[in-house]
């Protein structure tokens, strides 16, 4: 069931795009024609794959706060976290390298395919953001370490897919003369992103969360009005700060 | 003739609005839209890519020569990597709660495309004094289109500039709000920036008709 939850999360909520803005350069400049939009984004979707799972077992064995323990002992108390940058870039750049060798070696059609974007993905925010935030969102197994590579991988794909798709077809219109390109790609991917924040109601568990607000606004009502009052503009603050919050994540 | 040749000045003043790395070299977006949502946070990324840049592009500019190209990229990703990571260990020991509403995106300063974009195009080339100019106009052009959105998100979202209520208060209705002005929540959202980037390109495409596309 987690498993569940978390694949649709990652694809329709959070999803990489429309909710954190990783990996919008590639998006950008990449999503011109949907053929080589889709090269791109199933490359993401291999490469996600691939290093938020061996990024997890690095964070799990060797950058947590006491993950050496392993080794021994008197490693317990070994706090590597602060390389963690430097660690899963390097892994992400060789496993890039390592994935364009053994496919140009497997499968020359599919290097064909995939080939030309591997090494663009090497700098692309949205595969190290995958694993940060599988580092920052506390992951708890491998399992699912994997699944959340997938899944945002395909989230990412829908996103450029669906950009693609409508570049293509914006071409026919009459945008005006500032806006055209960039400009226009900018505001539709916003308006997209409003439309993806809709999905934010599919959380599980989003019922319990509404009764529980329910019962304590129940409570507080004997309250004087003035008091009242104060606590429901307290209230709005923390919802604004929880937006924030959402937003910074 | 002062520190810097026309030249060299050149290379600072042209990236702050003809060849801004956001709006005309769409580089370095992913960075720049998440973290806006207030001011404050806005000019702290805008000065730690303006470090990070203008250290890296003066590092890989001193070590050009003795680059092998055929690992340059991963050359170049180990000298951000470590420069983000002193960047990250500053913020956290003088600010905390800010390098808390970072979050990953301090991290994610290393895969910049404008940091990789100008070690690339600028720094391979140049000596590091001229790469130490282009590394800090870049970084400003970008940290610029930053504190533009920031100002704008965090004045009409909650009334506020880098935390002061300059609108009056919404709780005790001062100022605009005694007059029934209301903040619009939706402007600390996500897609909003988007939204306001698209604007500023807007603008700045009209003000300069040789930047349309075709």
């Amino acid at each position: 069931m987690e498993h569940v939850e978390l694949f649709f999360k990652s694809i329709f909520i959070d999803n990489m795009v429309f909710a954190t803005f990783l990996g919008m350069c590639s998006y950008l400049a990449v999503s011109k024609k949907v053929s080589t939009a889709v090269g791109l984004g199933a490359a993401v979707i291999f490469v996600l794959a691939v290093t938020v799972p061996v990024n997890w077992l690095l964070d799990q064995y060797v950058l947590q706060p006491g993950a050496l323990k392993w080794l021994g002992e008197e490693y317990a108390s070994y706090d590597l976290s602060f390389l963690s940058f430097i660690m899963f870039i390097a892994t992400i750049a060789t496993m890039v390298q390592l994935v364009e060798i053994v496919v140009e070696k497997f499968s020359p059609a599919l290097y064909n395919s995939l080939g030309i974007f591997l090494p663009l993905i090497a700098v692309n925010c949205a595969i190290l953001g995958g694993s940060l935030f599988m580092q920052s969102r506390e992951i708890p197994s491998i399992g699912l370490a994997f699944n959340y590579g997938i899944s945002s991988g395909i989230g990412w794909f829908l996103a450029i897919l669906a950009i693609a798709a409508i570049r293509e077809k914006i071409r026919y219109s009459n945008v005006p003369a500032p806006l055209r390109g960039l400009g226009i790609t900018f505001i539709i991917t916003g308006l997209m992103a409003i439309g993806f924040m809709s999905f934010g109601g599919m959380l599980t568990g989003g019922d319990d969360a509404g009764k529980k607000e329910e019962k304590s606004a129940v409570i507080e009502q004997p309250a004087t009005p003035n008091e009242e009052l104060v606590k429901e503009e307290v209230k709005e603050e923390v919802k604004t700060l929880a937006n924030n919050t959402k937003v910074n994540e | 003739m002062g520190l810097l040749s026309k030249k060299d000045a050149k290379l600072i003043t042209d990236p702050l609005a003809d060849n801004n790395p956001i709006t005309i070299q769409v580089l370095g977006i992913c960075s720049a839209l998440a973290i806006t949502a207030q001011l404050k946070a806005s000019i702290v990324m805008a000065i730690s890519v303006m470090a990070v840049l203008g250290i890296g592009n003066v590092v890989i500019s001193l070590i050009r020569n003795i680059i092998p190209s055929k690992i340059r990229i991963i050359v170049q990703l180990v000298v951000v990597a470590a420069l983000v990571i002193i960047v990250d260990q500053v913020l956290k020991a003088f600010s905390y709660e800010l390098s808390k509403t970072l979050s990953v995106f301090v991290g994610l300063i290393i895969t910049n495309c404008i940091i990789m974009g100008r070690f690339e195009a600028f720094a391979l080339g140049n000596g590091p004094w001229r790469s130490f100019l282009d590394g800090i106009g870049n970084a400003a052009g970008y940290g610029l289109i930053l504190v533009i959105v920031g100002f704008f998100r965090e004045l009409l979202g909650s009334g506020t500039l880098l935390g002061f209520k300059v609108l009056g208060d919404p709780i005790e209705k001062t100022g605009l709000y005694s007059i029934g002005y209301e903040n619009n929540g939706f402007m600390l959202l996500s897609p909003m920036a988007l939204i306001v980037v698209g604007i500023i390109i807007w603008v700045q495409r009209s003000r300069n008709k040789d930047l349309i596309e075709d």
